[in-house]
């Protein structure tokens, strides 16, 4: 193979590892953003959160990868449904915008509760034998193909649970219709809470995935990533949830691209400048529906 | 009794001389505190860093209370005013001229962040709700890395050694011209605009409003005065670089917002004054300050196991608290309420026919 196609094969790798991990956050938010409309600002900080369960799994209790990942998704989708319960349900008949300010609450306590119990930095110790394969002078790296193959892989899990289930038709239905469906005899909040369990479960695993990529982990690590992942899902279509996929793989891979073309301080810069125009141009996300206004 | 005082009360709001007297007493104050040292610096400070609070709280709520929309640009229009302010008292203005430039310079400010406020303004003719929510975070992003990107401005690193020229007459000018102005657009033909399109976008425009005039005047008027609140920061402060302006300064002043209420002029100055007192308060010098005269047995653990904690507790504290106030006072302090005093005098008998979602009829509520 020649150089250039080795070149833009390897920057495709990079992107995807980027982008699995991006998709696995924008679900949780575009999933909660399906069902109640509502926008989880807290959900970039339950990644954070599952990093740092992620650390004292390993580092305290000296579990392998296995046993850290299902317990990190565990515990996070425990902490989706205590937020969801204590923090969001009292106001689903309150204004929109209270719940996102809550929403936002919940996001600056968890970062300044984990501030205030860890102050320094924290370094996760290896899970995983780090071996980089070769491949035509393509490298990938052993952690590099459990971040893509396990994200993909629940990806696949999400899509059938959402698709092929009861408790995903009462998801869809839900998100459908809110006036009916409990008059179906479909259980609202414990489907709410599902979803929310999910969701978080699935940003532990991304926080795992994370920690095992880039080791050193602080209680802010959520505010960009989290922020970069609910872009995603309003580039996808919110409420969408291939199109939060289709949006997580775009944005890896523009900013994968802005790093191999320019300065890396400008990752951020091109990076949103280019959301913006999209959002401009196709304001309902590139997978979303227009909806049609009446008045 | 009670409506003896009520009525006094009244006659009282009615008098024409009383905004300007009021006005007066407080220039004076302003003067007066730092030249005798009235208070100590520390409580000037806090003024100050007040006075600020309320003109960013006053401006977002005109674009996230009474339009409807979500911005969370509000960080990056201060840092804008914040630079061009910092770029011209620093580089550009003569040292001589500073007591007479600096209002030079903090207006130039306000007028970048204006300009740049169109940047949001013209694709918020086509984009609402979260969608909107989005650009302006991307805006908020853009200017933060644009600031990191550009070396002459000292990049990441900032600048440091600014003079600090913010006053308190300065900042009491400032606060009380910009809370003036927001408060007139709202009660002038713009500002129906403004709430009709909060109400219903698209019946207000066939209603022949114009609704993307409104809008332009409206992102621009909100960003001008956190472009001026930027400039008045920087002055104080001494120092800027991209990370004070990042998410985190818009959501304290999304939670001053909407801690007061929205749609309410004086929610928001008493918002952003309870939001910068509380977090002063919660300091662990500030506090054992505030409790030391209880006696020492009281004192003394309380001091050991409470408030020697409270400088890492307290940013766990502020976050509690607006949790709690969203759970059970959801409109918040003021929501969709105005103090009388703010209502121009032709608006007060029908002002319950501006905010149709107050929940009392009969307007009674306006007369806290």
């Amino acid at each position: 193979m020649s150089d250039e196609v080795v070149y833009w094969l390897q920057q495709t790798l990079n992107a995807l590892q980027l982008g699995s991990i991006y998709a696995l956050i924008a679900l949780g938010y575009t999933m909660v953003y399906g069902i109640l409309t509502m926008i989880n600002f807290a959900h970039g900080d339950v990644f954070m959160i599952g990093a740092f369960f992620c650390f004292l799994l390993s580092s305290m209790l000296g579990l392998t990868f296995a046993p850290t990942l299902l317990l990190t998704m565990l515990g996070t989708a425990l902490l989706g449904v205590v937020i969801e319960r204590l923090a969001y349900k009292p106001l689903r008949q309150a204004p929109r915008v209270s719940a996102i300010i809550t929403a936002l609450g919940v996001g600056l306590f968890l970062e300044n509760f984990t501030l205030a119990l860890s102050p320094y930095p924290k370094h996760i110790p290896m899970l995983l034998e780090n071996v980089t394969w070769n491949l035509h002078g393509i490298s990938l790296s052993s952690i590099q193909a459990v971040i893509i193959s396990l994200s993909l892989g629940l990806m696949l899990l999400l899509d059938y649970i959402v698709h092929r289930t009861s408790i995903g038709m009462a998801m869809r239905a839900i998100s459908w219709d809110k006036t009916y469906v409990p008059l179906m005899g479909i259980p609202v909040d414990l489907i709410i809470s599902i979803t929310f369990a999910i969701g978080a479960g699935l940003a532990g695993a991304a926080g795992t995935m994370y920690a095992l990529a880039y080791p050193v982990i602080d209680p802010y690590m959520g505010i960009t990533v989290g922020w970069k992942a609910f872009i995603c899902a309003v580039v996808g279509g919110i409420g969408n949830i291939r199109g939060a996929m289709v949006g997580a793989f775009i944005l890896g891979g523009v900013e994968i691209m802005v790093v191999a073309f320019f300065p890396s301080t400008y990752r951020d810069f091109v990076a949103f400048t280019l959301l913006m125009l999209l959002i401009v141009i196709r304001p309902y996300g590139i997978l979303g529906k227009p909806r049609i206004q009446k008045v | 009794m009670i409506a003896l005082m009520r009525e006094q009360w009244d006659l009282l709001l009615e008098n024409r001389w009383l905004v300007p007297i009021l006005l007066v007493i407080g220039f004076g104050l302003a003067f007066a505190i730092p030249e005798y040292n009235l208070l100590s610096v520390y409580v000037q400070l806090i003024l100050m860093y007040a006075g600020i609070n309320i003109i960013l709280a006053v401006s977002l709520n005109l674009v996230n209370g009474y339009m409807g929309e979500f911005s969370l640009a509000h960080a990056g229009f201060m840092a804008v005013g914040a630079y061009t302010a910092v770029l011209l008292t620093m580089k550009v203005f003569p040292v001589a001229g500073f007591p007479f430039l600096f209002p030079c310079a903090v207006f130039a400010g306000g007028l970048a962040a204006a300009l740049l406020g169109i940047i949001v303004a013209i694709p918020s003719f086509k984009v609402r709700g979260d969608y909107l929510a989005i650009i302006t975070l991307a805006f908020l992003m853009i200017v933060k890395s644009l600031i990191e990107n550009i070396d002459f401005i000292g990049g990441p690193r900032g600048i440091s050694g600014i003079m600090k020229l913010t006053t308190l007459p300065w900042v009491f000018f400032w606060t009380v011209a910009l809370v003036w102005m927001v408060r007139n657009f709202i009660y002038s033909k713009y500002g129906r605009g403004v709430l009709s399109i909060r109400e219903d976008e698209i019946a207000s425009d066939l209603m022949s409003v114009n609704t993307r005039h409104v809008k332009f005047f409206a992102f621009m008027l909100s960003s001008f005065c956190a472009g001026i609140a930027g400039a008045l920061f920087a002055h104080l402060l001494q120092f800027i670089s991209p990370r004070i302006f990042d998410i985190t300064k818009s959501t304290d002043i999304l939670i001053m917002v909407y801690l007061g209420g929205i749609a309410s002029i004086g929610g928001s100055i008493l918002g952003a004054t309870l939001f910068t007192v509380l977090l002063e308060l919660l300091r662990p010098s500030t506090m054992a300050a505030l409790l030391s005269w209880l006696p020492s047995f009281v004192f003394e653990p309380l001091n050991e196991h409470f408030i020697s904690h409270l400088g890492v507790w307290r940013m766990v504290i502020m976050p509690l608290a607006l949790i709690l106030v969203m759970l059970y006072w959801p409109r918040g302090i003021m929501g969709l309420r105005e103090f009388r005093g703010f209502i121009p005098r032709r608006d007060r008998e029908a002002h319950h026919y501006i905010n149709p979602q107050g929940e009392e009829p009969d307007g009674a509520t306006d007369r806290r």
